[in-house]
């Protein structure tokens, strides 16, 4: 057995953890020492069907924007910017609020699957 | 200056405490550990520790308050037996995973049902897999002993788990015994002053424990407490060294009873480690070859010692106070044996179960075990490797 770094567990990260690193690196016990490190935490994955916008029905109303429960929707100039896909949990709530029906969730496996058939035709 | 002085073991445990001096102590009674917090009560209502006392509705928020204590930086403890512990469980898995330094002596003793009060390991053994250092002490000094070490041993920065100091209920807990007990100063000194490394009420360092981990990180943040149980062994060691020195008394991972050159050997932790060593001096007197082996430190298990010290042995008896219900015997062989595997040296590995529900091991029944492993190395066969010591079959 390889020896212990008795440095075990002192990782004190500041830029929040990312899943590539190991034991050592990682805080003791999962301590968090730097708040709203969240944003480092990519939750989007956990995603099974992803919200898409519909430009033409858009009337930029925002109600999407102050429902989200994750703050995974951008808005620049009082308009609205698209999705933070990397957060984005998929739970459908700007879709269901939106006045206008202006968002789409599309199945992520049906996207994989169009994706693979482009690849192949390609 | 050493004080030489007859104490119970639960005064001995409750003297270590008030030199300690804690700065939290949240408990809730349950026999046969009540008297050392009761004592402790007194202690802290006249003025003789400056500790914040927690009367609590339960165990479970007894470890919950300490490790509130524990997390915001104090030096903390708390003090149980049998049920207490049992209701304490999933706090106790908590203090282990945040890594807090708790100390916890736990006066060992049997569960239900059916009721009963008396000495049995089935408590301890309950929360073998928890991630708390587990310390076993053979009497009253060793108890004593093992506090003071516990403390240093706890808080050590390559470890920081909790460690839960056994001694057995009544046989030690209750009955009087002579020890030794250090000076307040020498005690002092010896534990220094507690410094947290992180602490949630340090305001000028951000802190957030106890967080949620998904499968991405949980499975290393468990390893950490691997490594620091890896850590723990060394340390133990260490200041069983440094304890030497202030006190005269040697301590390590295991006791090595004579050893070196026998035939036969028993393993067993807490009091019955006295009764056996007792039995193993009438016999080598007889000529017999034969020794015993008491581990310590149980978590972390000191394997690598226990095949070092038992690597010429011919025959193995091991004696656990407390069922698995596996059906493959108590929690101790089954660790001890996996040890031994590897050796490769056919050694015959016995269990005993004994004691259960404060039953007392007898040296006669100690006899007996020795007289069974010279039977086993006599003929090379063991029929039932799993004996209920004691039992009326």
């Amino acid at each position: 057995m390889t020896p212990f770094n008795r440095n075990f567990g002192q990782g004190r990260s500041r830029e929040g953890i990312t899943p590539d690193m190991n034991w050592r690196e990682l805080t003791k016990a999962g301590n968090i020492y730097e708040p709203g490190n969240a944003n480092t935490y990519e939750t989007g994955d956990w995603r099974t069907i992803r919200p898409m916008w519909n430009e033409e029905r858009c009337i930029h109303c925002l109600i999407c924007w102050r429902y989200c429960p994750d703050a995974s929707i951008f808005s620049t100039d009082g308009k609205f910017d698209g999705f933070d896909y990397k957060h984005c949990k998929g739970c459908g709530i700007c879709a269901n609020v939106c006045p206008t029906h202006a968002i789409d969730m599309i199945s992520e496996d049906e996207i994989d699957e169009q994706k693979e058939a482009r690849e192949n035709e390609e | 200056m050493k004080n030489r002085v007859a104490l119970t073991g639960n005064e001995a445990v409750a003297q270590a405490m008030r030199q300690i001096n804690p700065d939290v102590v949240a408990a809730y009674p349950i026999t046969p550990s009540t008297e050392v917090v009761q004592m402790f009560s007194s202690f802290v209502n006249n003025g003789k520790v400056d500790t914040e006392f927690v009367t609590v509705e339960s165990e479970h928020s007894a470890m919950s308050a300490t490790m509130g204590a524990s997390a915001a930086g104090a030096r903390a403890m708390t003090c149980t037996s049998s049920q207490g512990l049992a209701y304490m469980f999933e706090v106790v898995y908590v203090a282990a995973s945040m890594r807090l330094p708790i100390v916890f002596p736990v006066a060992n003793r049997a569960l239900s049902a059916p009721i009963n009060i008396h000495c049995d390991h089935s408590d301890a053994m309950g929360i073998k897999q928890s991630g708390v250092i587990q310390l076993f002490s053979e009497n009253a000094q060793e108890a004593y002993d093992n506090m003071i070490q516990a403390i240093r041993i706890a808080e050590h920065p390559d470890v920081l788990l909790p460690v839960s100091v056994n001694y057995d209920g009544f046989i030690t807990s209750h009955a009087l015994d002579v020890l030794e007990i250090l000076d307040d100063d020498t005690v002092k000194e010896f534990i220094g002053e507690y410094h947290p490394q992180e602490a949630l009420l340090n305001v000028n360092e951000q802190l957030s424990m106890g967080n949620f981990d998904m499968y991405d990180y949980y499975f290393e943040h468990k390893y950490q407490q691997v490594a620091a149980m890896e850590n723990a062994k060394r340390v133990i060691e260490e200041v069983g060294k440094e304890y030497a020195k202030i006190s005269g008394r040697t301590y390590g991972l295991i006791e090595a009873y004579k050893l070196d050159d026998a035939d036969m050997a028993i393993v067993v932790m807490n009091s019955a480690a006295g009764s056996a060593k007792g039995v193993c001096d009438e016999l080598r007197a007889k000529g017999l070859k034969v020794g015993v082996l008491k581990p310590r430190a149980f978590r972390p298990f000191p394997h690598e010692a226990i095949v070092d010290a038992l690597k010429g042995v011919k025959a193995v008896a091991v004696l656990d106070r407390a069922e698995t219900f596996s059906t493959l015997g108590g929690p101790m062989f089954a660790d001890v044996r996996t040890a031994l595997y590897d050796l490769k040296a056919d050694i015959k590995v016995v269990n005993y179960v004994y004691g259960l529900g404060g039953r007392d091991l007898r040296l006669e029944d100690v006899e007996q075990v020795y007289n069974d492993l010279g039977d086993i190395i006599k003929t090379g066969k063991v029929d039932k490797f799993v004996r209920y010591l004691g039992l009326r079959e």
